[in-house]
């Protein structure tokens, strides 16, 4: 298995390789000819006003909590689903889905709450 | 282990040549996806550069890399510089544990026609998929431009929020086939006899729904939606930089497409058995399948509004891919012999169940206006904004 990711590792580095040598290609390919104007963020031909890095709507927050607890529930589902063919093999089969059923319940909840309280509500 | 030179050898003919196949691709699906969108629009599309307009993405290449690079005034340079590349390097080494055919004996070895049949293949891909966003993200903030932060942060909510569904949609064939290896989910459908759409329909259609919002593709291409935010986070993006988001969009395309082709299609299987020529013809006919079907939807449907979206993702995916799973893992632990006929059947009972619950959603969202717009008043003020 070691070998695998070896070559994992092969793939990796030919696409950082295309990433960086395709840039420093275009680097000296390109003509470089600044100008105030040309340099200025573009606000549909307006002058820009003041700067980009300002307060966004804490809405998006509100997802990304809910992402992350909800991002981990899939990452402890998945090794229960391998295990599950095993624990059926030796008679718990029963026992593994009512486990998972429960670990799942008590998320489904917190989504079901997130829900009613508005959380997953964009306005 | 002792150091082969052959092994080395091989593994690096080998990533040059998935590499290659796989930016190859790429042009080709442009070309493809602008003549489909022309024919569906009653145009001609592309025909000057090339047989059938076919060298016309090439032209575009050429042009973008003796393009000048804007950096705009106030940019955070380095992280500006970096993003683009950030964004493709994930999409192409997701691709590396896709297989797109069984094993070869060149020079009488037997070389896996796979980058690396790693068996944790599954994990790799929603790992890897998830940090594309990180490119958009990081592209949109480091701009210094309104349009590309909003562009950015609305991609990652977005993305985000489809991760869930997505993931979640793929537990179910591991259920069914009980390993996280790409290629040993592709044997377990050759050992049922049958792809793994048929037990597992909701799964893709959740996944592919999910993978549509997940490479920010129509109807869900809202962070680049061009009337509200220009292009989005690559807005003051130009030259080859630009031309690698451009790649980068279309990569990830092929590899939700490739991982739904081993997934749920079969990937190389297809009839006339085992000839190890033909295996990754079909791997080919079947992603540029989806690929059409990707295509097509964008030449269709029309953008969703972001609350609508957000709740399509949230109420009405997630749940589906939850009780997908549940249903699964019950009928996989309780099932007496295999669980994939029975699976077969409850599939339709949970189709039947997601278009009821789409339904309802979207017959509730068409009912209420979204909040900040107000119905008509009797004084007859028109639609007034709210805060």
């Amino acid at each position: 298995m070691a070998g695998n990711y070896g070559y994992v590792a092969v793939f990796a580095i030919v696409g950082v390789a295309f990433a960086v040598i395709s840039l420093v290609m275009s680097w000296f390919l390109r003509p470089h000819n600044p100008s105030g104007e040309k340099l200025a963020t573009y606000e549909c031909g307006e002058v820009p006003v003041g700067p980009a890095w300002r307060q966004f709507r804490v809405g998006y927050y509100i997802y990304l909590l809910a992402f992350v607890i909800f991002d981990v529930e899939v990452l402890f589902v998945i090794p229960w689903a391998l295990a599950l063919r095993n624990l059926k093999g030796q008679g718990l089969g029963l026992f593994a889905v009512v486990d998972g059923a429960i670990f799942i319940a008590v998320l489904a909840a917190g989504l079901l709450y997130a829900w009613k309280k508005g959380a997953l509500k964009w306005e | 282990m002792p150091f082969d030179v052959t092994e080395l050898v091989i593994a690096i003919v080998k990533a040059l040549v998935v590499f290659v196949a796989l930016l190859s691709i790429v042009p080709v699906l442009i070309w493809m996806e602008r003549k489909v969108i022309a024919d569906i629009q009653i145009r001609i599309g592309p025909n000057r550069a090339g047989p059938f307009g076919l060298l016309q993405p090439l032209a575009d290449a050429i042009k973008l890399i003796f393009k000048e690079n804007i950096i705009t005034q106030g940019a955070d340079k380095v992280v500006y510089f970096f993003a683009p590349a950030v964004s493709m390097v994930p999409a192409i080494i997701t691709f590396a544990v896709v297989p797109f055919g069984d094993t070869a004996h060149i020079l009488g070895r037997k070389v896996l026609l796979q980058v690396a049949d790693v068996n944790i293949g599954i994990l790799y891909i929603l790992a890897l998929s998830s940090l594309g966003v990180y490119g958009i993200v990081l592209a949109g903030w480091s701009s210094n431009n309104k349009y590309s932060l909003l562009g950015g942060v609305r991609s990652s909510a977005q993305m985000i929020s489809y991760e869930l569904p997505l993931g979640l949609a793929l537990v179910g064939p591991v259920l069914l086939s009980g390993s996280l290896s790409l290629r040993e989910m592709i044997n377990a459908q050759g050992r049922a006899g049958v792809w793994f759409i048929v037990p597992q329909f909701l799964a893709f259609a959740v996944y592919l729904i999910s993978g549509f919002a997940e490479t920010n593709r129509a109807p869900f291409d809202l962070p680049e939606a061009e009337q509200e935010l220009t292009a989005g986070y690559h807005t003051e993006y130009s030259s080859f930089r630009f031309a690698l988001f451009y790649m980068a969009e279309y990569v990830n395309m092929v590899t939700v497409g490739a991982v739904a082709t081993t997934i749920f299609l079969g990937g190389w299987r297809g009839p006339f058995g085992n000839i190890v020529i033909l295996q990754p013809v079909w791997f080919l006919v079947k992603l540029f399948a989806i690929l059409y079907f990707f295509i097509w939807v964008r030449g269709t449907l029309p953008r969703l509004r972001y609350d609508k979206l957000m709740k399509l993702g949230w109420k009405v995916l997630l749940p589906l891919a939850l009780l997908n799973l549940m249903v699964t893992a019950t009928v996989k632990a309780l099932a007496p012999q295999s669980a994939i006929p029975i699976m077969s059947v409850l599939s339709l009972v949970l189709v039947a169940i997601g278009v009821i619950a789409l339904t309802i959603i979207s017959a509730r969202s068409t009912r209420t206006p979204a909040s900040g717009l107000r119905e008509p008043s009797a004084e007859g003020a028109f639609y007034t904004w709210e805060s």
